[in-house]
């Protein structure tokens, strides 16, 4: 006789109560492909968890994000944010496109270099330039955001003796109405710190003053306070031309658009709430157009988007460890990455999908990963059918961040896998092994293990 | 390992504690191993039927075992 088919015996406690405008279904979808290669198969050739990257979800946010700006404005720029994610294969997709390289250290200053991007687009940003890393970038002509008067007088002093002018921008902080105000990248515009920064750039005679730059904030859920900054890096612009006679030829809005992803703490998924980036471009371009800038001394329009164009291209695919019940009862289960790798589970909701069919009862549960510390969650409270060990998952919209930021910690760092367009995988990071976590270390003789 | 005995159950998996007014649903299996449980039926004899009649391996059935043992205990269903 053949058997019937089992299911995991499960009860669930009745409220009666008000009822639930949403309802009572939770839309949890099985998730058994990315870009049609499945995710059993990549768990089988790359290791459990891996990090999986759709090259052709990446172009085409490159693709949707740059025609909202190049539609709107006649000169537009983008420079690929590298702290963002600045694995090589990822950083040459952005150049592909045409991206610029936009680096925040010598470290990423070199990488862009050694991804063939010419000197000349390579944005150096940051508030921590070496000696070294200024005159590397003076000599490769890179664009050079200055932080602070510190770094004026560091290029000062390396400028003495050129024959040239290094190509440098000034960085603006500002109130743009947002809560926090970041005012600790640049110069601020409202006690005037920026004019002055400008003018003595300028009156140095030393440094070619040819940008201005801002970075308000990281997802921002306002495309009002990107109109205002717009607006305070016009007026310098503005008077830079009326009252120094000298032409600005870029703004640089920065970063700092939203992705999808939920906040912590949000009522509502991101999906339904954040601005999409044809609100951005719209506020932002029509600012400067309406400016008043003469139709020539129109500024290029430079854009350091990170996040937003990668991060629903990344998935981070792993599989179930264990079940337990936690002392209240509530179900937890164990996963096999955590949030050493995955460390934008601090700030965000991830949704996470089972990667094979389940049955139709949901539990409200904890997901915690594999490291021993109690930080170790990776979703407080998630409605997710019942997961059996072996069972696998993928986490959505991971691409921004994590394989810059993650850390190594009692386990190795996984592989990263790409697919291409036609749905070939690609493994663009291996995963990590001991001898590669061990090799920089050193053990002295007399610590030296016996022969 | 008893069900309380003023337990009400259903066939089709609805329970009802009177002592506390709550309610739960439960899916198939639940309700199976609920009415062998106020039977009175030992749990080896309930494991065992499930495994002549369920295509489930020994281990899994153990360890759902353990798992539905602790959700009624946390919805106060059981016996102390």
């Amino acid at each position: 006789m053949e058997k019937l088919t089992y299911e995991k015996p499960y009860i669930k406690k009745l409220h009666a109560g008000v009822m639930n405008k949403f309802g009572t279904r939770t839309g949890i979808q099985p998730v058994k492909q990315i870009d049609g290669v499945s995710v059993k198969s990549l768990i089988e050739n790359y290791g459990s968890p891996v990090f999986v990257l759709s090259e052709k979800k990446i172009r085409k946010n490159y693709r949707s994000a740059y025609r909202a700006f190049s539609t709107r404005y006649p000169k537009v720029q983008f420079a690929w944010s590298y702290k963002t994610n600045y694995l090589n294969a990822v950083c040459q997709i952005f150049h592909q496109e045409g991206s610029w390289a936009e680096v925040v250290s010598g470290f990423e200053y070199h990488k862009a270099l050694r991804n063939g991007i010419p000197g000349n687009k390579i944005i150096f940003n940051g508030p921590g330039k070496s000696n070294d890393d200024l005159q590397a970038a003076i000599d490769n002509d890179s664009l050079i955001h200055i932080d602070h008067f510190e770094e004026l007088n560091q290029l000062l002093v390396l400028s003495k003796k050129l024959a040239t002018k290094p190509r440098v921008a000034i960085r603006v902080n500002m109130d743009t109405g947002v809560y926090p105000s970041w005012d600790r990248f640049g110069f601020n515009y409202e006690n005037n710190e920026a004019w002055t920064a400008i003018e003595k750039t300028i009156n140095s005679n030393k440094l070619q003053l040819v940008g201005l730059h801002c970075h308000i904030g990281t997802y921002m859920l306002s495309a009002g306070a990107y109109e205002i900054a717009a607006n305070k890096l016009c007026d310098l612009a503005m008077r830079c031309k009326a009252q120094l006679h000298h032409k600005i030829e870029y703004i640089d809005m920065g970063g700092g658009f939203p992705s999808t992803n939920t906040l912590k703490g949000a009522y509502l998924p991101g999906s339904d709430t954040v601005p999409t980036v044809d609100d951005f471009a719209e506020v932002i371009t029509s600012t400067i157009l309406n400016f008043g800038f003469a139709q020539d001394d129109l500024p290029l329009l430079i854009l350091e988007s990170g996040r937003v164009l990668i991060d629903d291209a990344g998935y981070l695919l792993g599989t179930v460890v264990a079940n337990k019940r936690l002392s209240n009862g509530k179900r937890a289960t164990i996963v096999d990455f955590g949030v050493n790798i995955l460390f934008t589970s601090f700030w965000y909701e991830h949704q996470i999908s089972p990667a094979q069919d389940f049955n139709s009862h949901n539990e409200n549960m904890i997901i915690y990963g594999p490291l021993c510390m109690n930080i170790d969650v990776i979703r407080e409270s998630i409605n997710l059918p019942l997961l059996d060990p072996g069972d696998q998952v993928v986490v959505h919209q991971v691409g921004a961040y994590n394989m810059t930021q993650w850390m190594q910690f009692i386990t190795l760092r996984p592989a990263v896998v790409l697919i291409d367009k036609q749905q070939h995988t690609h493994v663009i990071r291996t995963g990590e092994t001991l001898h590669y976590t061990e090799e920089p270390e050193i053990i002295p003789g007399h610590l030296k293990p016996d022969k | 390992m008893k069900i309380k005995s003023n337990i009400a159950t259903s066939e089709n998996g609805f329970i009802f504690n009177p002592a506390t007014g709550d309610s739960f649903s439960g899916n198939a299996m639940a309700a199976q191993l609920l009415l062998a449980m106020k039977s009175g039926k030992p749990a080896e004899d309930i494991k065992k039927d499930i495994l002549e009649k369920y295509n489930v391996s020994a281990d899994q059935l153990e360890r759902d075992w353990d798992d539905w043992i602790a959700q009624l205990k946390e919805a106060n269903l059981l016996e102390t």
